[in-house]
């Protein structure tokens, strides 16, 4: 390639990224999105979501979108999507640039550390509408209400109707749950009748997850990820003979071959009958109802001493404490919080509607309905999870030793390790405010 | 049999300095040397300071605070704590530091041994031989994140590799799940990494063959050299400088470890596949501990210069 | 080797030195195509091992992108894995574009990468020229500071960083006005600019400069020549192979760019293509997607390097790298 050739390159590159970076630019005549006043008279609020690459919500919000936008002309919302896996890193780089959005979503744990740090405002929606949402569906962080979200998920335990019977074990109730004792003996009994690994635990999984499906299970048996009358040390909840106990079963059950961490993400193993019970979420219930039909059965977590526990609080919204348009954001929340769009939010997504009245609009979720039972197993077991700003933390340093002990480190000191990480966290940030 | 073992340099001519004549003329032309030369390095440097250095120096100025990343509270001085904490209080600190080296005690020699048969075998004069030169480097320009994404999968317990085990060995191998298991972990990851990192290398290794005359060879050969006695007294001697450079390279490669343990193993299980960067990370972002995290890192320049130092002294030329 | 010489005295008929020649030249023929094949055996069969080795997993990545998310982990125990059987269709591949804008995250990435690349090669080789062809004062001590660089991993600086390039004032046109404005957040030139100057590439470009001789310089002195002409008119026609392999080992990390415009780009139109592997990882994973969205964005780069395999391997070849 001769020189001259290659300049010519560089000077149409350069050219088209200017003209691409102002065709990004246009209609967003502000892109920092900290709602400052144009002078069309419309004012625009920027927005980001945790939803790129899953079109279903992504469609119900930009529906919502379209409908604020043409309903007055004092604001215009637009969206900006992100991934999931990359949204925490975009909004904490946005925070370090002072370069937030007006609305942005959050996953319900991270609540109180974003209202800690300042990154979000008090909420202040009409309070008609955040108390006639599922407790788990609304953040707060000492006392004050920092955001609200259209819906909540719930995890269970699948399973097949025919195979419990034909292996005489007792279908569990909300009422009457297994105890840790049935359960462990109705997963022995299953391995016993052919399934190499019979409960799909979901211990491939990484992330989050950790502590949202395995912390209220540690709750259920008496223990904690911190002290909530404190929320200053972690001693005695996380290593506490109840959380010890647990945590051996726990392990136990790896070590047995009852659960494995070498599966799949996903519920394909239950689908397919390769194991026979599985530990997943109310999202992965319209393909097992697919698969196995009538036959499915969606039954409560075990009790494991203190009735059984779900984590509680997904994704909600929130704005920005430098939202200079503040009012136009709480205009645009309320506006979206309608039956019509929570039933939609829940339906495509298979996830629990936060209203009794988007629950009747909802065609998986009502009365009748085939994922009706999430609906109570929410409302009897929901659990959030500690609402301290130490969460990041927290969770970070629970998956680790949660990893730690499912691949056979000692329990006793695993925990007392955590609990160290934990409080030295705490202490060298001042409490965070407690 | 002795061959000289010539240092070549491709294009090097002898520099044909006349001495007293130009002696004047060449004092003006170093006066306007300097002045193109600040010139010329002025835009790089600009830029490596804006986009390199200053980072670099906020990270080391973060390592003596408590700053966080996300906080209220402004950060404060806090002295060597970090460093202090790091060796006395850090048991993941410390498993990172044998980690990362145990991986480039492993990879450095296999993967530069394992390149240089590959650089010979492909250095052959054979049909076709073009083809697998191409294929060798193809995992080179496969991104890395790709490739990660892509191993975990087949090294699931009823993932690919195991299946691929199974039948070649018509089931005598049991596979284990690769990345789960603390005896397995680090070997699978260095597994991956030398499969897509060889490539690269093996190209650099077959230019410094490529520069050693054929000549070398046939009098090696008039003297009756056998290809082994060839590979020590022409090939190896004619690849030093390569050698060099390919030591270094993989050496700070090997170190700086960090996507396929981000993407695949987390670090886990119990910490046998943590190393000092994803440590960094892991500290620094995920725990939000800025201050703390910076002191890693800084930690870990200090033990990358020290080795390139130390890999310089030994590899240093005789003459 | 060459066969023996037949050693006939001077009454041995000439039929039956010619049947005797004849029978040696078969014999160390055949003898010579033994050991041609025994060559061929022992240059092939390790290099077509090795390429098994190197090519499974892309092989499966491919195959995999056509194939419904059960059928791949169903398949994966049996052969079936690198073929293309069953519930073969193009699925994946719609509902990649239907989930992530590819046209424009790969757009992005082209230009981001040629403009890394291009800027680069002008920046570099400049300062190249100026460390390994002219003595100044600093010449030694910013050549080793910029070889100290080369051990700073990226992400060890990321956090530092886009605090940084948050404060950096940019230029902006409101209504046709140049005015500053601070943040360098959500462009494509906080995508670029950091990436241009780079001490590798600096290095590479020192070490070939240094092997093209002085003599040529002084002989272009005295012809009146500046040193920006000796550079430009001069070195760089003369350095080809050390431009192609800074502009491919450049071009490499820029189109895998991954963890910087995770931090640094908000808006989607101006992601890269790397990011966009994060829109499959939901709550499920869509691996079926992830085999297509991977194939995708590789064949470009492959298709590439298979364009210019020859013009690269010989180019690093004759770049001579040196330690």
């Amino acid at each position: 390639m001769s020189r001259k050739s290659f300049t010519g390159m560089l000077v149409i590159a350069a050219a088209s990224a200017t003209a691409l970076a102002a065709c990004g630019q246009a209609g967003q005549s502000d892109g920092s999105g900290d709602g400052g006043g144009g002078d069309g008279g419309t004012t625009e609020l920027t927005m980001w979501t945790h939803s790129a690459g899953n079109p279903a919500e992504l469609e119900v919000y930009e529906q919502i979108i379209s409908d604020f936008n043409e309903s007055q002309d004092e604001y215009e919302v637009v969206m900006e999507s992100f991934p999931q896996g990359a949204y925490n890193d975009a909004v904490v780089a946005g925070a370090a640039a002072g370069d937030l959005p007006c609305l942005l979503d959050m996953d319900g744990p991270i609540v109180p550390n974003w209202a800690w740090a300042g990154y979000i405002q008090p909420l202040g929606l009409d309070t008609a509408i955040t108390d006639a949402l599922l407790p788990t569906a609304v953040g707060r962080y000492q006392d004050e209400i920092y955001s609200a979200g259209y819906w909540d998920a719930a995890l269970s335990v699948f399973a097949r109707q025919s195979v419990l019977e034909e292996n005489g074990i007792r279908v569990p109730t909300v009422d009457e749950p297994w105890t840790r004792d049935e359960f462990d003996a109705a997963l022995v009994t299953l391995q016993g009748a052919g399934y190499a690994t019979p409960l799909d635990i979901g211990a491939e999984d990484t992330g989050e997850w950790w502590p949202y499906a395995y912390s209220p299970m540690l709750q259920s048996a008496g223990g904690d990820l911190i002290d909530r009358d404190s929320f200053l040390t972690a001693d005695g909840a996380l290593n506490g003979p109840e959380a010890v106990e647990f945590f051996e079963w726990f392990q136990s059950l790896f070590e047995r071959g009852l659960a494995s961490d070498a599966g799949t993400i996903g519920n394909e193993e239950f689908n397919n009958d390769e194991v026979a019970l599985s530990y997943t979420g109310v999202w992965n219930a319209m393909g097992s109802l697919d698969a196995v039909g009538d036959d499915l059965l969606i039954l409560p977590p075990p009790d494991f001493g203190e009735g059984p526990k779900i984590g509680g609080a997904s994704w909600q919204w929130g704005i920005s404490a430098d939202c200079s348009a503040a009012d136009g954001a709480r205009e645009y929340l309320e506006f979206s919080f309608q039956p019509e769009y929570i039933a939609q939010f829940a339906d495509r997504q298979v996830v629990i509607p936060a209203t009794a009245e988007a629950e009747e609009l909802s065609e998986m979720f009502g009365e009748g309905d085939p994922l009706q039972p999430f609906v109570e197993l929410s409302q009897e077991f929901a659990l959030e999870r500690p609402p301290t700003p130490a969460y990041p933390v927290i969770s970070s340093v629970f998956e680790r030793a949660a990893k730690d002990i499912m691949n056979g480190a000692d329990v006793q000191s695993t925990l007392d390790q955590a609990v160290t990480e934990i409080d030295t966290n705490i202490e060298s940030n001042d409490g965070y405010g407690f | 049999m002795t061959v000289p073992a010539q240092q070549i340099t491709p294009h090097s001519l002898p520099d044909d300095d006349a001495p007293s004549l130009r002696t004047r003329r060449r004092a003006r032309s170093a006066r306007e040397g300097h002045r193109s030369a600040y010139w010329m390095v002025t835009p790089a440097t600009i830029l490596l300071v804006l986009f390199l250095i200053v980072p670099v120096l906020l990270a080391f100025g973060l390592s003596f605070t408590n700053a966080r990343l996300i906080s209220p509270n402004p950060p404060r001085f806090v002295g060597l704590d970090n460093f202090v904490r790091a060796f006395t209080a850090d048991p993941t600190f410390v498993r990172s530091l044998v980690n990362t080296f145990v991986f480039a005690a492993v990879v450095v020699p296999l993967q530069s041994a394992l390149a240089l048969f590959m650089a010979i075998l492909v250095n052959q004069k054979l049909r076709g031989v073009t083809w697998f030169r191409v294929i060798f480097f193809v995992p080179v320009v496969t991104s890395i994140v790709v490739i990660s994404v892509l191993w975990d999968f087949m090294y699931q317990r009823d993932g690919l590799v195991n299946s691929i085990l199974d039948t070649l060995t018509f089931g005598a191998v049991q596979g284990t799940n690769w990345l789960g298991n603390t005896d397995t972990a680090l070997g699978s990851i260095i597994v991956l990494s030398i499969w897509q990192a060889v490539g690269f290398h093996m190209i650099i290794w077959l230019s410094g063959l490529q520069t050693i005359p054929e000549e070398l060879y046939e009098a090696a050969r008039m003297d009756g050299a056998s290809a082994w006695q060839q590979f020590t007294s022409v090939t190896w001697p004619g690849l030093r400088s390569t050698m060099v450079f390919i030591l270094v390279t993989i050496t700070i490669q090997a170190l700086g470890l960090f996507v396929q343990i981000d993407v695949m193993t987390q670090g886990g299980p119990l910490d046998s596949t943590t190393t000092l960067v994803y440590h960094a990370v892991q500290q620094g972002y995920r725990r939000q501990e800025t201050g703390y995290g910076a002191a890693i890192s800084l930690i870990f320049f200090v033990i990358v210069l020290v080795v390139a130092l130390i890999q310089r002294w030994l590899t240093r030329d005789k003459d | 080797m060459s066969a023996p010489t037949s050693s006939g005295g001077p009454d041995t008929a000439a039929a039956d030195t010619l049947t005797r020649r004849a029978t040696e030249r078969d014999r160390s023929e055949r003898e010579a195509g033994q050991r041609r094949r025994r060559r061929l055996v022992v240059g092939y069969v390790p290099m077509v091992l090795l390429a098994l080795f190197f090519l499974f997993p892309l092989v499966f990545m491919f195959v995999s992108s056509l194939k419904p998310d059960a059928q791949i982990l169903s398949d994966v125990d049996s052969p079936q894995a690198f073929l293309p059987t069953g519930d073969i269709s193009l699925d994946n591949y719609t509902g990649v574009f239907e989930r992530v804008p590819v046209a424009r995250f790969i757009l992005n990435s082209v230009l981001v990468t040629t403009l890394i690349v291009g800027l680069g090669l002008v920046v570099n080789s400049m300062a190249g020229f100026a460390l390994s062809r002219l003595e100044w004062r600093g010449r030694k001590v910013l050549l080793t500071v910029i070889i100290a660089t080369l051990i700073v991993p990226f992400e060890t600086i990321a956090i530092p960083m886009v605090y940084w390039v948050s404060k950096l004032p940019t230029l902006v046109f409101e209504n046709g006005v140049p005015m500053y404005d601070f943040g360098w957040l959500n462009s494509y030139h906080v995508q670029i600019v950091p990436f241009i100057a780079n001490a590798f590439s600096i290095f590479l470009f020192t070490q070939y400069f240094s092997t093209i001789p002085k003599s040529i310089d002084e002989a272009a002195r005295i012809d009146g020549a500046g040193w920006f002409t000796i550079y430009r008119r001069i070195i760089v026609p003369l350095s080809g192979p050390a431009f192609a392999t800074v502009a491919i080992l450049t071009f490499l990390p820029a189109w895998n760019q991954y963890l910087w415009p995770l931090m640094v780009v908000q808006q989607e139109d101006l992601r890269p293509v790397m990011v966009g592997m994060q829109y499959f990882f939901q709550i499920n994973p869509a691996w079926g997607e992830v085999m297509a969205y991977t194939s995708l964005i590789t064949v470009p780069v492959l298709v590439m390097f298979l364009a210019f395999q020859r013009a690269f391997v010989s180019s690093i070849a004759s770049s001579g790298v040196k330690g």
